[in-house]
């Protein structure tokens, strides 16, 4: 998507236009950029910054449920491979619809919407994608084992078990790779596949910038060889299959790895420890989370920090809440889904209530785990501002709105925007012919579509 | 409860009900359908149902319109309702002039609530609902949302179609304008705009093409739904763009196009059910008598409203003229309201749905002083 006239690089630091001075927004505005935007039964925190670090430390979110798991998930693949059901009536695609309008209350209910915010950061930065669609089945489960557990833990137990997660193993094809050499691969005439090791490195870890060749790519995907999964037998899951392993010692970057599954996996550990990892982590959570174009020193700032702590992330997660730039409201643009969910979370709908978010964030250009590409969706406010792209918002809130009931529209803006309303907004509202269209004013205004 | 078959097939979730199974089979719902049409923003009805008769017009308007459509003599109809116009040449539109509910608020918000309410306060019903209890019927909101008034203790139906969610050009031009320097939403709006036909700063002031048929869609739903035999009876619709503090001329022709679209396709879809029906189109209040600097008008009090259908004893404009001269105006700024909006939707319950006195009480509580207006239907 692109804009047609404006900048493309707008500098998002002065935003003295958007919000005036003196009062503190520091309170919505933790919950605004850090959270999923404040509910209008949510209380204020008194301690923005003890608010967000308190989440990190303990997670008191529910289970989701339907809790998703990778057995229950590849049975149903397995079901459906047996039945072969009419599209649309998998049983994969029925338990991922009830698992994902599950994550989507988590996101309006959770007590810990930045910890919510950290798994859905890094759930797109290790994106799978439904266009791959035998991932259906164990795309939720994917969030909630590999990614959930590890946002405040270390990067490297978190990108072992996404590269051995049956999603990713699915999505990057690395299942069905073996070795030229291995004891299938001779007698099948089998071969490598090397998009998962690539995407490990160009996207997962050390990104290009740290200069590997195609030579290292294709090491890596023999150490990755034999990573499988188990779906017709039991148990169920992850599986390493010895006779399609390619043998021999391969070097990555420089650094031999012996044979085995051993070998992968102390790959995989060497590049969560690499510097242009921590580097290149550190640019993409401060862009997500501080600004479209980070400052060099905030990402240094972050970078230090991951490899002081070995990779942590939630200690990396700590830092960005303490740069002084995440203060400044509205210099990111909601996504489409950040977007539903705010707005959800402002009317404060009830369970039962609630209009069909992964829908609508599907119709507004964010369709909930189906990005185009590997590399996820884009984080910067001009890839989610095209003309048609901001008219479907706004001819969206103006539906939702009708939900608004006899609610006061200016009293949910106060509540889910207090001091970052501005004055132009206010005057808008006002002037409004009537509740929902102030209420729609509200959804479609630039502070509310920003973070 | 008693779901209707029609409104199950359509996939209504909570499925037009009538308020209590007991009153249900105490009076079956008969053939009367029972529309209203709430115009959203405050329709200006010195320029719908203009009193060109009226000698003080000119020094509040200026030179009248051209084009109007006559309504017998003192007043014109706007020419965007030629299709209304029909009807009233059919004796089956009545315009109530100078209508005003009981309060003098002059905010859209606490209006709309008086108006659906059905009084000078809000409450926690509207007057339909209140009237579905007593006339017994089902009852179905068209549109997004179950607007104020038809909430309230007997369940109603929502139906809303896809694809018309499209919000009106002036509301439109409200979020261009306050997102007006955001540096990326800004011109992304401004662009969206434009790819979608409306025209570029002027936005606020010519006639808009574009969504022109959401309304007319809406009131061909409507009128389906209600024609079937056992469907449902009673429904509320809405529609803006009424708001028009500028450029009044030209903004006030869409929506007005949009309204008489509306009601053509609405007795269209309503068949043979059309000669059981009244329609009753209502607005919270009128606008200033005066034109403003900006070529628009500003909240008012007095304005027009509808009733249309079958029945109606149509082909004429009822009203007590309050007149436009010096010290006729209220406050000295708006037409004065000499009709009770009350008087009027009690004499269509009345009249059309057959209710009682005490009935008609209860559902406009405290209204002793507004009597029904008689000879409307019939």
């Amino acid at each position: 998507m692109a804009v047609s006239i404006g900048s493309p690089f707008v500098t998002v630091r002065d935003t003295s236009w958007l919000y005036g001075a003196g009062m503190d927004t520091n309170p919505i505005h933790a919950m605004t950029r850090f959270g999923l935007g404040r509910r209008a039964s949510e209380p204020l925190p008194t301690d923005p910054v003890g608010w967000l670090l308190g989440q990190l430390r303990a997670d008191g979110a529910p289970r989701i449920d339907p809790f998703p798991n990778t057995q229950t998930g590849l049975a149903a693949l397995q079901d459906d491979r047996v039945n072969k059901p009419a599209p649309g009536k998998s049983a994969a695609r029925a338990l991922f619809v009830a698992q994902a309008a599950a994550e989507f209350d988590q996101a309006l209910t959770t007590p810990t919407p930045f910890r919510e915010r950290l798994v859905w950061f890094w759930t797109n930065h290790f994106t799978i994608s439904l266009r791959r669609g035998e991932c259906t089945a164990v795309a939720c489960a994917f969030i909630e084992e590999a990614i959930r557990p590890h946002v405040t833990g270390s990067f490297a137990d978190m990108l072992l078990a996404v590269e051995r997660h049956p999603a990713m193993l699915m999505y990057l094809d690395n299942a069905r790779s073996a070795g030229p050499n291995s004891l299938a691969g001779q007698r099948r005439h089998l071969g490598l596949n090397e998009n998962l090791a690539r995407e490990c490195l160009e996207l997962h870890t050390v990104s290009p910038l740290a200069g590997y060749t195609q030579a290292d790519v294709t090491a890596f995907a023999r150490l990755l060889t034999g990573w499988s999964i188990e779906v017709q037998g039991e148990p169920k899951g992850f599986v390493f299959r010895p006779n399609t392993h390619e043998p021999g010692e391969q070097t990555v970057m420089g650094r031999g790895f012996p044979p085995g599954e051993e070998g992968g996996i102390a790959a995989l550990r060497f590049l969560a420890a690499h510097p242009a990892t921590h580097r290149h982590l550190a640019t993409k959570l401060v862009r997500h989370f501080v600004a479209d174009n980070p400052s060099p020193d905030d990402v240094r700032r972050i970078e230090s920090v991951m490899r002081d702590t070995s990779g942590n992330l939630g200690a990396a997660a700590a830092a960005l809440v303490h740069l002084p730039a995440a203060w400044v409201p509205g210099t990111k643009l909601r996504t489409p889904r950040d977007y539903v969910v705010a707005a959800v979370r402002a009317l404060d709908l009830p369970e039962g209530n609630r209009p069909n978010m992964i829908g609508i964030a599907g119709l507004l250009g964010e369709p909930f785990m189906v990005a185009p590409a590997p590399d996820g969706w884009p984080d910067k406010a001009t890839d989610w501002s095209s003309p048609e792209a901001m008219m479907r918002r706004i001819d969206w809130a103006n539906a939702f709105a009708g939900r608004l009931g006899p609610r006061d529209p200016m009293e949910i803006a106060d509540l889910t925007l207090g001091p970052l309303l501005r004055p132009t907004t206010i005057e808008a509202m006002r002037r409004a012919g009537s509740r929902r269209d102030a209420f729609t004013l509200m959804l479609t205004s630039s502070e509310f579509q920003r973070r | 409860m008693n779901i209707g078959r029609r409104s199950a097939l359509l996939g209504l979730g909570s499925v037009a009900t009538i308020g209590g199974a007991s009153l249900a089979m105490a009076s079956a719902p008969g053939e009367k359908r029972f529309i209203v049409v709430i115009q959203r923003g405050a329709m200006d009805g010195m320029a719908a149902v203009v009193p060109h008769g009226d000698p003080g017009l000119t020094a509040l308007r200026g030179a009248t319109p051209e084009g109007l459509l006559d309504l017998g003599g003192f007043f014109g109809l706007h020419p965007a309702l030629a299709g209304m116009h029909e009807m009233y040449q059919a004796r089956a539109l009545l315009a109530v002039h100078a209508v005003a509910g009981p309060y003098r608020v002059r905010s859209h918000f606490e209006a709309q609530d008086y108006l659906e309410s059905g009084a000078d306060h809000r409450m926690t019903s509207g007057w339909l609902n209140r009237a579905i209890t007593a006339a017994a019927g089902n009852a179905l909101a068209v549109g997004v949302s179950v607007p104020l008034l038809l909430r309230g203790p007997a369940q109603v139906g929502n139906w809303a179609p896809h694809g018309l969610a499209e919000p009106p050009p002036d509301l439109y031009a409200a979020i261009a304008a306050m997102n007006q320097t955001d540096p990326v939403i800004g011109p992304a709006i401004a662009n969206g705009l434009k790819a979608r036909g409306f025209s570029d700063r002027t936005l606020m002031d010519e006639p808009q093409a574009t969504n022109r048929n959401a309304f007319p869609a809406l009131a061909t739903a409507a009128g389906t739904m209600l024609k079937a035999p056992d469907g449902p009876r009673i429904a509320a619709m809405e529609i803006g763009g009424w708001d028009t503090h500028t450029a009044q001329a030209n903004r006030l022709t869409g929506p007005l196009k949009q309204l008489d679209a509306g009601m053509v396709a609405l007795k269209a879809a309503l068949g043979d059910a059309w000669k059981h029906t009244a329609v009753l189109i209502m607005t919270e209040f009128g606008r200033t008598a005066r034109i403003n600097g900006t070529g628009g008008t500003d909240h008012g009090t007095g304005s027009v409203a509808f009733v249309l259908g079958g029945e109606v004893k149509g082909g004429r404009v009822l009203a007590n003229w309050p007149g436009l001269g010096p010290g006729k105006l209220f406050e000295d700024r708006d037409l004065a309201p000499t009709t009770d909006l009350r008087s009027l939707a009690k004499g269509l319950l009345a009249e059309h749905l057959g209710m009682s006195g005490p009935a008609l009480d209860q559902v406009f509580p405290g209204s002793a002083s507004a009597a029904p207006i008689r000879g409307l239907i019939g």
